[in-house]
């Protein structure tokens, strides 16, 4: 295989802890970023931001940090989805009724419940009638995802927008996810450089298969409790002088990412 | 502006839903217009509607690995792994390719979330999962794909997609790149969905089930029928298999309208509709037979069936196969995928079962019953819950 080139627009990222990007670059640069607030998802309609449940004003919320970066029209952007675990509040929630009073089940919550629901959402909000889609891989849902959309663009020659978010779990089902709490992200890849490109990801799938990067010491902590973190190192070369880092993409199979800043 | 993309060969698939195990127990059933759904005797009370159930899933034992991976919906993936030959299929593309070398998308709706319907019914009296039920792969949504990465041992990029019910057409779609870019030689795709009550209930509530056998296209239409499926498909360069019926085409698109009403003038499935074509390099009129989403819900018929009458000419044939298994949800893209392969095999288009009286919005276009007739290219929709749209091209090797 030849290598992937992509080029990174625009870069989203919420967490408790980190509201943004820019926090995270405040963070490794030795500030203290104030506590984020709430994701606002302000993409949504407010009557809609009302009803959305809470994965998907935290995929949008990310999705939209990373779209306002770029200035694309998202009214023609491709995007893709991931969540290890979908909305687990609603899982939770759904599985209780069932097991009490299974034709009690809410419409809105069982509509809600699919794992295409940030992008039903993300989709009505913003008008875009482009592919979308919604995928998971478990632990690997961040590396599988960013593949997936680096190919969608590469070969497609088109931006692709990558969400990778999950909410914290709660309920019986938390002690099998041990997602505890919420932590989300976006890449706007588009493929080819533009007056926009942030960075240049360079994607191998090396022939080894061996640890995967560890984020930076400070990030320590903040890469468990949720897949999604798994995109931390990632971000972290984003956010510095670029590098390379090694994310798990199946049983034996790496990704590895070359990261080279924009001059 | 979408180009044509370069043609993979289909060289393997199986399925097996309601109407049986493997290709040649669905074709006779569609050749003799023999639906395989029934009242509905599955899950909680109330039983609600008819349902397209597979038989002797409960009794089928899983290969030779950990039984953290046993559940309803993995019986039924390894009962459709193996049919018709393809466990062998599987395992000669990685013996040739290498295990690396081939991918493995799966599409899934609700996966294995019967395991955590059941957990919550029998939770502990800390309110915790029951002992035998502490198995953390069940209760992801990517367990299908999981579960057969292990239980094949392929070690290729693995990705289980989840767009409701287009998520195993839009599988093709990923393979499609990922052999485009040489991330694989191969692609295991097709997608499991099995019935749980969170769907049995869920559309329920959405009043969209039928109390009886559901009626595609009919004029009393009054909604779906759930059914269970397990379809898988194996793609492959050309020059693997020149002479397999080939993936010409795919098209993806979002309606950007409401999460659980497709868009009433079809926007969306027409724009997947156009993608699939340019993908292709054919006009409508070259299709001969098209696979409809046809669910029998009152708003999906009445969008399909004006798209149709807008896009393609009398020549082109067309039905809903929902009558005859149900809607299987994240897997109806692959069932649906290997009828219109099947029709390329055999020539013939199947009848739309259960329309007693076709909706008078319904063009000539339709297969009412059962036509014996050439069939070069055929298509295949799904769309799915969040306006999400899928349409897939298959033709016939020249």
């Amino acid at each position: 295989m030849k290598p992937l080139d992509l080029f990174v627009e625009g870069i989203g990222l919420w967490s408790p802890r980190l509201g943004d990007f820019a926090a995270l670059r405040a963070l490794l640069a030795g500030a203290a970023p104030a506590a984020a607030i709430a994701p606002a998802a302000p993409l949504l309609p407010a009557n809609e931001r009302r009803r959305a449940p809470e994965s998907v004003r935290l995929a949008v919320e990310v999705a939209g940090q990373a779209l306002a970066m770029s200035g694309r029209d998202p009214g023609t952007l491709a995007c893709v989805f991931a969540s290890a675990h979908g909305d687990q509040a609603i899982t939770d929630a759904i599985c209780a009724t069932l097991a009490r009073a299974p034709a009690e089940l809410s419409p809105t919550r069982f509509h809600h419940s699919v794992h295409n629901a940030p992008a039903g959402y993300w989709t009505i909000a913003t008008g875009c009638r482009a592919p979308s889609s919604a995928v998971c891989a478990g632990a690997r849902s961040f590396a599988a995802a960013l593949l997936e959309a680096s190919t969608q663009a590469l070969a497609e020659q088109r931006p692709v927008l990558l969400v990778c978010s999950d909410i914290a779990g709660r309920g019986p089902l938390l002690e099998m996810t041990r997602c505890d709490r919420a932590f989300g992200c976006a890449l706007l890849l588009a493929p080819e450089a533009g007056t926009t490109t942030l960075a240049r990801l360079r994607l191998k799938l090396p022939a080894d298969h061996v640890a995967s990067t560890p984020p930076p010491a400070t990030l320590a902590d903040a890469v468990v409790g949720n897949p999604a973190a798994a995109a931390l190192p990632l971000l972290a070369l984003l956010a510095g002088a670029g590098g390379r880092c090694r994310l798990e993409l199946a049983t034996a199979l790496d990704l590895l990412i070359d990261v080279e800043p924009a001059a | 502006m979408t180009t044509p993309m370069c043609p993979l060969a289909v060289s393997a698939c199986t399925v097996t839903s309601a109407l049986g195990r493997g290709l040649a127990a669905q074709h006779d059933a569609l050749r003799h217009a023999r639906s395989g759904l029934r009242p509905n005797d599955f899950g909680s009370a109330p039983r609600l509607g008819w349902i397209g159930r597979v038989a002797g899933v409960e009794a089928v034992a899983l290969p030779a690995m950990p039984t953290a991976w046993d559940c309803r919906n993995n019986r039924l993936a390894w009962l459709g792994l193996q049919q018709d030959g393809f466990l062998d299929r599987v395992h000669a593309a990685r013996a040739r390719y290498g295990a690396r070398r081939v991918a493995l998308l799966l599409g899934t709706s609700t996966a294995s979330i019967g395991v955590t319907e059941e957990a919550y019914r029998r939770l502990d009296t800390d309110g915790r999962f029951p002992a035998d039920l502490r198995r953390p792969a069940l209760h992801a949504p990517d367990s299908p794909s999981a579960f057969a990465a292990a239980a094949l041992a392929l070690e290729g990029p693995c990705l289980t997609v989840s767009t409701a019910c287009s998520s195993s057409a839009k599988a093709f779609a990923s393979a499609a790149r990922l052999l485009e870019l040489d991330l694989a030689d191969a692609a295991l795709v097709g997608g499991v969905d099995s019935l749980c009550d969170n769907v049995l209930f869920g559309f329920n509530a959405l009043e969209l089930i039928s109390p009886a056998a559901c009626r595609p296209f009919d004029t009393a239409r009054d909604g779906i029928s759930i059914g269970e499926a397990a379809g898988f498909a194996l793609l492959e360069r050309i020059d693997a298999a020149p002479r397999a019926p080939r993936l010409l085409g795919y098209g993806e698109a979002s309606d950007a309208w409401h999460m659980s009403s497709p868009h009433p003038d079809g926007h969306g499935a027409e724009l997947a509709l156009d993608a699939a074509l340019a993908r292709a390099g054919l006009a409508a009129a070259q299709v001969d037979y098209v696979n409809l989403h046809g669910t029998a819900s009152r708003q999906n018929d009445a969008m399909e069936a004006a798209l149709l009458t807008r896009r393609f000419p009398a020549t082109t044939r067309a039905s809903s196969t929902k009558g005859f298994t149900g809607h299987t949800l994240g897997a109806a893209g692959i069932v649906e995928a290997t009828i219109a392969l099947q029709a390329i095999e055999h020539g013939f288009v199947p009848g739309n079962l259960g329309a007693a009286t076709p909706d008078p919005g319904c063009g000539v276009q339709f297969a009412w019953q059962n036509e014996t007739r050439r069939v070069d290219v055929a298509l295949s929709n799904s769309f799915g819950f969040g306006g999400n749209n899928a349409c897939l091209v298959f033709g016939r090797a020249p």
